[in-house]
């Protein structure tokens, strides 16, 4: 029995040493090293069979220079900025719009909702990276979005939508929409309807009953949401590198840039544990969240 | 001479002089083509404690529900204090409801669910608070004002569930199955606090069950209804002693039911003839009844008497044998098959040591009613 509970709390901590832990010291390890030409693209190295002369040298060579660099540059903390900034915006957006569908599905008659459910879901079938590319075609100057618009004679002059920070924000609203509508239906799911009921009988309208009775009570769904969606879009690559223009910075593109046009992995990985760094506060919190529901429900 | 206690009898519903406060004038509801109540007359009076005893899905929620507002009826009209409450939405309406599951808002302290009505009312903001410790002292929920829904019991949910809805002080008061959560020995001390509440505060009540004891506790009337009609209102003890059809007879308590055929006596109330080669029932009943018509005779286990040998004089007598026995502790029933087939029930009250009974199983018996014990009905 013991046996068997200690093997199953195992499984998931090697997992995560294996595809985690390690990887984030190689990451760490990298960031304090120097640039070099040669293959890996680093210094120091670590060779073991100089003994512990071996390791001394190591351990000396590490440095945060890398960590110094960052800030000497006002690129780094701009593209931070700018990725909170965006981050906060998407998410704000994606919320607005996902809870009134979320709203719909959870209030839509029982036998629709497998239907909606699914047609939430649905995108996922297909690769995010496709659906990012078809955005590019329906957001271009030819695109679908600027030839309806001429051709409904609103427009004259094609809009300029990709590559701007709007087509960045259309993408994280639309590639995330889901993680926002799951966790907030759920909330809603659950609430009982003489809820809402009998705040009205005790003198709502049914607007006054939403703020005060549903609105409260479906607030972990709506943390959970903007969690789930805030924190990959921080670090958010695909969407500003293939939507976004030349203005839009976002911290994902740059560390990108670093490491595969400047070949400078050591900087890079500064740059990824910093981001690292800032996630684990939203990420904490969210854990926080879903503590706390879970112990409410019991 | 006048008789002095009339006086201090609550019938309002004899009194032709008294207006209802809610009438149902030939309520239909429909949902698509399922009817869910069916052209529907009620009279429901001020301070009243009335009950809608029903089996589920007879429509008594449903008849509920529209007082509440949350239902419009597809045909009829609803008055409350003679004004038509059709249109007006369930937060206009005079009337305040008790849920079953009691949606108690999970996110707020004892004390601001039993503010949450008043806030939303004309009351001024500095009288709130008086009102709502008296509402606590009511229910005696004082001590808990700062606590959570899902940090009290069962029972004192129930009770700040009650507080909220009294709250406001509405002329009706709608408790949907309001003890169909508690354990037994908690409803019945709750059914009394209930009454005793209904009295202390005037407001009229309106209760749906489906335990009809509850009903019979509660209430000063009761409604029982099937299928969307009602099908008897009354007294709790006129239900349940001169029910309307076989069906009140056969849902409120336990009843023996003989079909047989009724012709009217000389002397006034109607022999039943019931079984070949046996003595017809003799029933005073002064219902106006055609002859040789199929009538349903129905008589309670209590007043069914059970005697080792035919007592003397006994306007009805037949013989049986004890088929069952069925000990409750204070009182058991018998029931006892007659050479016909039929089993007929009687209950005694156990005054005796279980192990002293007078019959036991096999044993041959005699069973014996008055004219006046049963009734016979024609429906």
């Amino acid at each position: 029995m013991q046996l068997r509970r200690t093997f199953l709390i195992l499984v998931p901590y090697l997992w995560m040493l294996l595809f985690f832990l390690v990887p984030f010291f190689i990451v760490m390890k990298i960031s304090l090293s120097q640039v070099a030409l040669a293959i890996p693209p680093y210094t120091p190295t670590l060779d073991i069979t100089q003994g512990w002369d071996g390791l001394v040298k190591f351990f000396s060579q590490l440095s945060f220079s890398n960590f110094q660099f960052l800030t000497t540059d006002d690129l780094y903390w701009r593209a931070y900025v700018s990725s909170l900034e965006i981050a906060t915006v998407a998410t704000a957006i994606t919320l607005l719009v996902g809870y009134p569908i979320a709203y719909g599905m959870a209030s839509a008659p029982d036998e629709w909702r497998p239907t909606l459910m699914m047609l939430v879901i649905l995108p996922f079938w297909t690769s995010f990276l496709i659906r990012i590319y078809a955005w590019m075609g329906i957001l271009g100057r030819e695109g679908f979005v600027n030839s309806t618009l001429e051709w409904l004679g609103i427009i004259h002059e094609p809009l300029t939508i990709l590559n701007t920070n709007w087509a960045v924000f259309i993408g994280i609203v639309y590639g995330y929409l889901p993680f926002m509508i799951l966790p907030i239906y759920a909330a809603l799911d659950k609430l009982d309807v003489s809820l809402t009921e009998s705040a009205q009988d005790l003198g709502c309208t049914q607007i006054k009953a939403f703020w005060l009775i549903t609105v409260p009570l479906s607030r972990p769904g709506v943390v959970a949401g903007c969690f789930l969606v805030f924190i990959p879009a921080l670090g958010e690559y695909v969407i500003p590198s293939l939507l976004g223009g030349s203005g839009t910075l976002m911290i994902g593109k740059v560390l990108w840039e670093e490491f595969s046009s400047n070949r400078d992995w050591p900087v890079a990985s500064a740059v990824a544990v910093v981001l690292l760094l800032i996630l684990v506060v939203p990420i904490i919190l969210f854990q926080r969240n879903q503590q706390r529901q879970q112990e409410a429900e019991q | 001479m006048a008789n002095p206690a009339k006086k201090t009898v609550f019938a309002p519903w004899d009194d032709t002089n008294e207006k209802p406060l809610i009438t149902f004038e030939g309520v239909t509801k429909k949902f698509g083509s399922f009817v869910a109540i069916d052209d529907l007359n009620l009279q429901i009076y001020t301070r009243e404690f009335f009950a809608l005893l029903g089996p589920s899905g007879c429509g008594k929620t449903t008849l509920m529900r529209m007082l509440a507002g949350f239902e419009t009826p597809t045909q009829g009209r609803i008055t409350l204090a003679g004004q038509d409450i059709g249109p007006v939405p369930p937060n206009k309406r005079p009337v305040n409801m008790m849920f079953q599951s009691y949606a108690l808002f999970p996110h707020l302290t004892v004390w601001d669910n039993i503010a949450f009505g008043l806030r939303r009312s004309d009351m001024p903001r500095d009288q709130i608070p008086a009102r709502v410790e008296e509402m606590l002292r009511l229910t005696r929920m004082e001590k808990f004002a700062q606590r959570k829904p899902h940090q009290i019991s069962g029972g004192q949910r129930q009770r700040v569930a009650l507080a909220r809805s009294l709250a406001k002080a509405p002329k009706l008061l709608l408790l949907d199955e309001p003890l169909g959560a508690l354990d037994k020995k908690l409803r019945h001390d709750t059914q009394f606090e209930l009454m005793d509440i209904q009295e202390k505060t005037g407001t009229t009540f309106v209760i749906v069950t489906h335990d009809q004891e509850e009903a019979m506790t509660v209430a000063s009337r009761v409604a029982v209804m099937n299928q969307g009609k009602v099908v008897q209102v009354s007294t709790p003890d006129r239900i349940y002693e001169t029910p309307a059809t076989a069906y009140v007879a056969d849902f409120i308590g336990e009843v023996n039911l003989v079909e047989g055929v009724a012709s009217p006596n000389p002397a006034g109330g109607y022999a039943i003839a019931w079984a070949e080669g046996q003595a017809p029932i003799v029933s005073a009943c002064d219902k106006s009844i055609a002859q040789g018509a199929r009538v349903s005779f129905a008589i309670r286990p209590e007043k069914v008497r059970i005697t080792p040998d035919r007592p003397e004089g006994a306007q009805n007598a037949m013989q049986g044998k004890v088929h069952d026995i069925a000990y409750l502790g204070n009182i058991s029933t018998y029931h006892v098959l007659l050479p016909t087939g039929q089993i007929i029930k009687a209950q005694t009250a156990n005054s005796r040591r279980v192990e002293n009974r007078e019959f036991t199983w096999e044993d041959d018996v005699w069973l014996s009613f008055t004219d006046t014990a049963g009734v016979v009905l024609t429906e």
